[in-house]
């Protein structure tokens, strides 16, 4: 169609005129910018001061405290990047982070491709009772850490453990769920029950919001559930996938409460310094090594940011190259 | 070019235009509108979820069942039975009376802690999110990555740094050091950024100014409704995030007075695994397990329609 809006302003002409016209309005128009400029700034300020105390502010004394190390003799003295130097060559610290990238690599592509299973069944309206089912799944999260990773202890326990009164019936060995070998798996098996439910929803949330007409088209070319699902739905919901992977990431290596907790039932599996978190805590207030734990969860924290960032790029570049 | 002031076709739509054509179909109400155009749903499907859903509630099960046997009943029955013993009141009211009642103020100190820092956390991220979705001004840019960088700093990779912070200023075994952190809420910022990107429209607030009402009686009177859904999700995500913290509050509080109830549950769990807690600490650590997550969950329960539909509406853009 060719309709256009009725022009009531007549074609600016060339000359002076217009431009002298132009001048209060654009004063007008800079004072309301302004004034919209000054709004916006007091609406950031309060959450910016916060910000700035609670996260900048922190980062910026761990690391000044991290380059100092107390020493026996002559108390608090610079020592540049020694701290940095000692963690990386720690076998504790190392012993640690190996486990916590173990667990990355394991658990949490198993947690993410549940959660988006879940996601996609719950969004294809294929099941009955999806109301309870997304809320029972999701439930464990409002349950906190502490709680799960206690009352999975019991559970997993030998005294009143379900499962150790089933094997008992059964007349076989108590699975071993605390023994050193099984320790992590069992540790990754709380966090999944615990998070499952919540990077479902993030995923379903988004899932909601993509318009239904990039279905109809697919499904009238012949494409199946499984099909959309692949080639349009995953794709249009790549940045909250991206969100959980990224919140996993940042949840594995400053895994704290399971094994603090687990360790009161299995001490001699779980040693201060299981994860880099734990051992973290152990340097700063069992061991008063303020200024190496500083350096250690400043480490830990740009150690996060690196991979997350790493993650993030290549799947942009992925994305690119398509 | 002609000119035309005629309107358009479609605006006027005739009865009968209107009747062949369906209404366009949103994606909920295609949903409810009846067994002939959604999708057949599948008892296979149906059941492998079911028992994914037996998997999440088994353990809550668990805890519920647990809460009702005696101390010596965990150990006799199976764990998904009950005992004969129906222990459940005398358990609930051993959790109240130990210690002088500590849980109850474990309770009340969780209770504090949670509501002040969600409260905070909401209101600092509405205003925040608000304004960079709604307004372009110089370093906006540039303030929104720094802010969003900082979802991925590692709130426990903070934790010692703050407490070092905290003491030095003599902050540490005050509440404060429990709630000033969990201000904090970049995550919050961000999805009050997407909803209000979505929810509120720039038309609503171009309407306001030529009122002539000012930047802040737009925010309060026009928007502030607009944003109580998204508000919402993150009042609930902050509220969870402060109600099950465990590492800020072990290491920032020591009086017994000031735990919350995820540290001093956590504390009398040691003593009942060390077994010097007394006959009765495993069930009162399963009972007070209990207690302490019932809150949460009913708050999930109650406020569902309005977190589900902040999470929605955004969509979690990224």
């Amino acid at each position: 169609m060719t309709t256009t809006a009725p022009r009531q302003v007549p074609a600016p002409t060339a000359g002076p005129e217009p431009a002298l016209r132009v001048g209060p309005v654009r004063r007008r128009a800079s004072r309301t910018r302004r004034q919209q400029n000054r709004a916006a700034y007091l609406f950031i300020l309060p959450f910016f001061v916060f910000f700035v105390l609670m996260l900048v502010v922190p980062l910026v004394y761990s690391g000044y405290l991290s380059v100092f190390r107390e020493q026996l003799i002559g108390g608090l003295s610079f020592v540049g990047l020694d701290n940095y130097s000692r963690a990386l060559q720690d076998p504790e610290f190392l012993a640690g982070l190996g486990r916590v990238g173990l667990f990355l690599v394991v658990q949490v592509p198993i947690m993410l491709a549940l959660a988006l299973i879940f996601a996609l069944v719950l969004d294809s309206g294929r099941l009955r009772f999806a109301g309870f089912v997304r809320l029972g799944i999701f439930l464990p999260y409002a349950i906190p850490g502490v709680i799960a990773a206690l009352m999975w202890g019991y559970l997993y326990g030998q005294d009143f453990g379900p499962f150790a009164q089933i094997a008992q019936f059964f007349g076989l060995p108590a699975p071993q769920f605390l023994s050193s070998q099984w320790m992590l798996a069992s540790i990754g098996n709380i966090t999944t029950w615990s998070f499952v439910g919540y990077n479902m929803i993030i995923i379903f949330a988004a899932l909601r919001a993509v318009p239904e007409e990039l279905y109809e088209a697919a499904t009238m070319d012949g494409a199946g559930a499984i099909r959309v699902a692949w080639s349009i739905k995953i794709p249009a919901v790549r940045p909250a996938l991206m969100l959980t992977v990224i919140f996993s990431i940042i949840g594995s290596f400053q895994l704290f409460t399971e094994p603090q907790l687990l360790k009161t039932i299995a001490p001699t599996v779980i040693d201060g310094a299981y994860t880099p978190n734990l051992y973290a805590y152990t340097l700063a207030f069992s061991r008063n090594e303020l200024n190496y734990a500083a350096a250690v969860s400043f480490l830990l924290g740009f150690l996060i940011m690196v991979i997350s960032y790493v993650v993030q790029l290549s799947t942009q570049r992925k994305e690119r190259s398509r | 070019m002609s000119v035309t002031l005629s309107p358009a076709p479609t605006e006027a739509p005739t009865p009968r235009s209107y009747a062949e054509k369906p209404p366009k179909k949103s994606r909920r109400s295609r949903a409810k509108s009846g067994p002939d155009n959604a999708p057949r749903k599948s008892t296979f499907i149906t059941i492998v979820m079911l028992a994914a859903v037996a998997y999440f509630l088994l353990p809550i099960a668990w805890l519920l069942i647990a809460s009702t046997k005696t101390n010596s009943g965990l150990f006799r029955s199976f764990g998904f039975s009950f005992d004969r013993d129906f222990a459940f009141f005398s358990n609930i009211a051993n959790v109240f009376t130990r210690e002088n009642g500590i849980f109850v103020r474990w309770m009340l100190n969780t209770i504090v802690y949670a509501s002040v820092s969600a409260v905070g956390a909401t209101l600092l991220a509405t205003l925040a999110g608000y304004a960079f979705a709604k307004y372009s001004f110089p370093g906006g840019k540039l303030l929104f990555s720094v802010i969003l960088g900082a979802i991925m700093i590692p709130t426990t990779a903070l934790a010692i740094p703050t407490y070092l912070l905290f003491s030095g200023v003599g902050l540490t075994d005050n509440p404060l050091a429990v709630i000033l952190p969990s201000i904090v809420n970049p995550f919050g910022m961000y999805l009050m950024m997407v909803y209000a990107q979505g929810a509120v429209d720039t038309s609503l607030l171009e309407a306001g100014r030529i009122d002539g009402a000012g930047e802040f009686r737009i925010f309060w009177q026009l928007c502030l409704r607009v944003l109580a859904p998204g508000m919402v999700t993150v009042l609930l995500f902050s509220l969870v995030a402060t109600w099950n913290n465990y590492f800020l509050p072990l290491i920032m509080l020591n009086s017994r007075d000031l735990l919350p109830l995820t540290v001093g549950l956590a504390q009398w769990q040691s003593a009942a695994s060390r077994g010097n807690g007394g006959e009765a600490l495993f069930s009162a650590v399963i009972s007070g397990s209990l207690v302490s997550t019932l809150p949460l969950i009913v708050a999930f329960l109650f406020l569902q329609k309005y977190w589900q539909s902040g999470l929605s509406a955004g969509g979690v853009k990224g």
